[in-house]
């Protein structure tokens, strides 16, 4: 068995361009489940999902409450929900209230992942304008999953990912196009 | 052990005592929501830990209150989703104005910003004076406030965009005065509401029901749990009843998904569709 049972995303002002630039080089024997959490206008409808599945490979849909994490499955969090896992590693849909002005909130979806899947986890924070995510970050660091940060260098908007770099949670700060072979190479380190 | 897992045990403890000293049963909620509540509990009290709260929850007597109120947060909007509330005007309504007596439970209605937005509905299609409206929670402080009918200023400009949305027919400044950073919704749409205290989960048949909403209440909810709560609807509502719940939420999976038909399947309305020993 690999090192690694999930990775989760977060992303705000320019996520789509970010999401499309990790998602689309993975094969779609990608052997890993991965949630987004994107920030987007609560009445966008969820079109996201149709957007990002027309270039890629895995399958992409909004993720669905109880639905069990699938490896080579995207699950995006619907607009205007926050997305959690529970220990049973089925997701979760909640209308509490926004954190950080966020719903979904990237760090809600971080903190329920680290503490679902421990060390097994990988978290991938992007590009966006506000500090969310940080702290999610750092919960899956100090559980033992592995934190890779998108170079803010390369970011259309460079709060987010400098947030992490900020509290010192980044394990590997990577140039956006160089996160997909960055992620493949764990899971082969791990999985082959 | 890691963190994680102390914590794990350390919600099943608080929650085991809770219901084993105050009858309200959260296990089967879903944890990680529940999790994330309980933290803003300890941190709101001032603790470090869920552990140090377990004594006070079995020992001091204001303590139910202050859980109860962090555990079943009550975040509404007026006409969310307002596409669905097009519909229930639309292609529900309609329907229900064939019954002499019309009643509509909301379960879960929070501070009532949903039930006033179904009391706007019902005056403009001229059903308001033959309908009850039962709207009921577990959140007392959330009823209190749904009885007062006092909504944020600053929240109206999408809720007017909101309404409109929903085929509003005049302007939603109709319903409601302005008062500093508030507003204070038109008395008269409350006259047929009663709000009540009502748990879903451990109370029975609440009236007998034409049409019922919970929305965004289900999704809380384990898959067990929530098939005993749509059971719970079935049994309270009439043959040929609606039955709406929220935009994210289903029946499919359920064993009463055959009992309904669906009246729109992306907005979540279903119809009780007539069995034979149903009332
Ligand atoms: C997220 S709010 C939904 C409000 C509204 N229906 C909406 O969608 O805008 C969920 C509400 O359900 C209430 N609730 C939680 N558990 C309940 C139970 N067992 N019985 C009745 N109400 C409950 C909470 O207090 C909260 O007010």
């Amino acid at each position: 068995m690999g090192r690694f049972d999930a990775v989760v995303i977060g992303c705000s002002v320019g996520g789509l361009k970010a999401l499309q630039a990790v998602l689309d080089p993975l094969p779609e024997d990608f052997p890993l489940p991965i949630l987004v959490a994107a920030h987007s206008a609560p009445d966008s409808g969820g079109i996201l999902p149709g957007v990002l599945g027309a270039h890629c490979r895995l399958a992409v849909a909004e993720a669905k409450e109880k639905k069990e994490t699938r490896p080579g499955h995207v699950y995006l969090a619907p607009p205007n929900y926050h997305l959690l896992v529970e220990n049973n590693r089925t997701l979760s849909l909640s209308v509490d209230p926004r954190v950080k002005y966020s719903r979904p909130s990237i760090d809600v979806l971080f903190l329920s992942a680290a503490a679902a899947f421990g060390t097994r986890l990988i978290g991938i924070l992007l590009t966006g304008a506000n500090s969310d995510g940080a702290v999610g970050l750092k919960e899956i660091r100090d559980e033992g999953g592995v934190c890779i940060v998108q170079d803010p260098l390369t970011a259309k908007a460079k709060t987010m990912p400098q947030s992490a770099l900020d509290i010192g949670v980044a394990d590997h700060v990577v140039a956006l196009e160089d996160i997909p072979d960055v992620l493949e190479s764990f899971v082969e380190k791990g999985n082959g | 052990m890691r963190e994680a897992e102390i914590h794990d045990i350390e919600v099943q403890v608080f929650l085991e005592a809770l219901r084993l000293r105050h009858g309200y049963d959260f296990t089967h909620y879903a944890r990680a929501s529940i999790k994330r509540r309980l933290e803003g509990l300890v941190k709101d009290m001032g603790h470090q830990n869920l552990s140090e709260i377990i004594p006070l929850l079995l020992r001091e007597h204001d303590m139910l209150p202050k859980v109860l109120g962090s555990m079943s947060v009550p975040v509404t909007e007026m006409f969310r989703d307002p596409q669905i509330f097009k519909a229930l005007r639309e292609k529900v309504l309609p329907m229900l104005s064939t019954y002499p007596r019309v009643n509509i439970w909301q379960a879960g209605c929070a501070t009532g910003e949903e039930v006033y937005s179904l009391a706007i509905l019902l005056k403009e299609e001229g059903l308001y004076d033959k309908t009850s409206i039962y709207a009921t929670d577990i959140n007392d402080s959330a009823i209190a406030r749904a009885e007062e009918g006092i909504v944020s200023q600053k929240c109206m400009e999408v809720y007017s965009r909101n309404y409109l949305a929903a085929g509003g027919k005049g302007a939603l400044s109709d319903y409601y005065h302005a008062r500093y950073n508030f507003v204070k919704l038109d008395e008269t749409l409350k006259k047929n509401i009663v709000f009540a205290h009502h748990n879903v989960v451990a109370d029975g048949v609440f009236c007998e029901t034409h049409l019922l909403l919970c929305r965004n209440l289900l999704i809380y909810f384990s898959k067990d749990l929530q098939d005993q709560v749509l059971r719970l609807f079935y049994d309270s509502l009439v043959r040929g009843g609606f039955l709406c719940l929220g935009s994210r939420e289903s029946i499919r999976f359920s064993s009463i998904a055959d009992e309904f038909t669906p009246v729109d399947e992306t907005l979540r309305i279903f119809r009780c569709c007539p069995r034979l020993e149903k009332r």
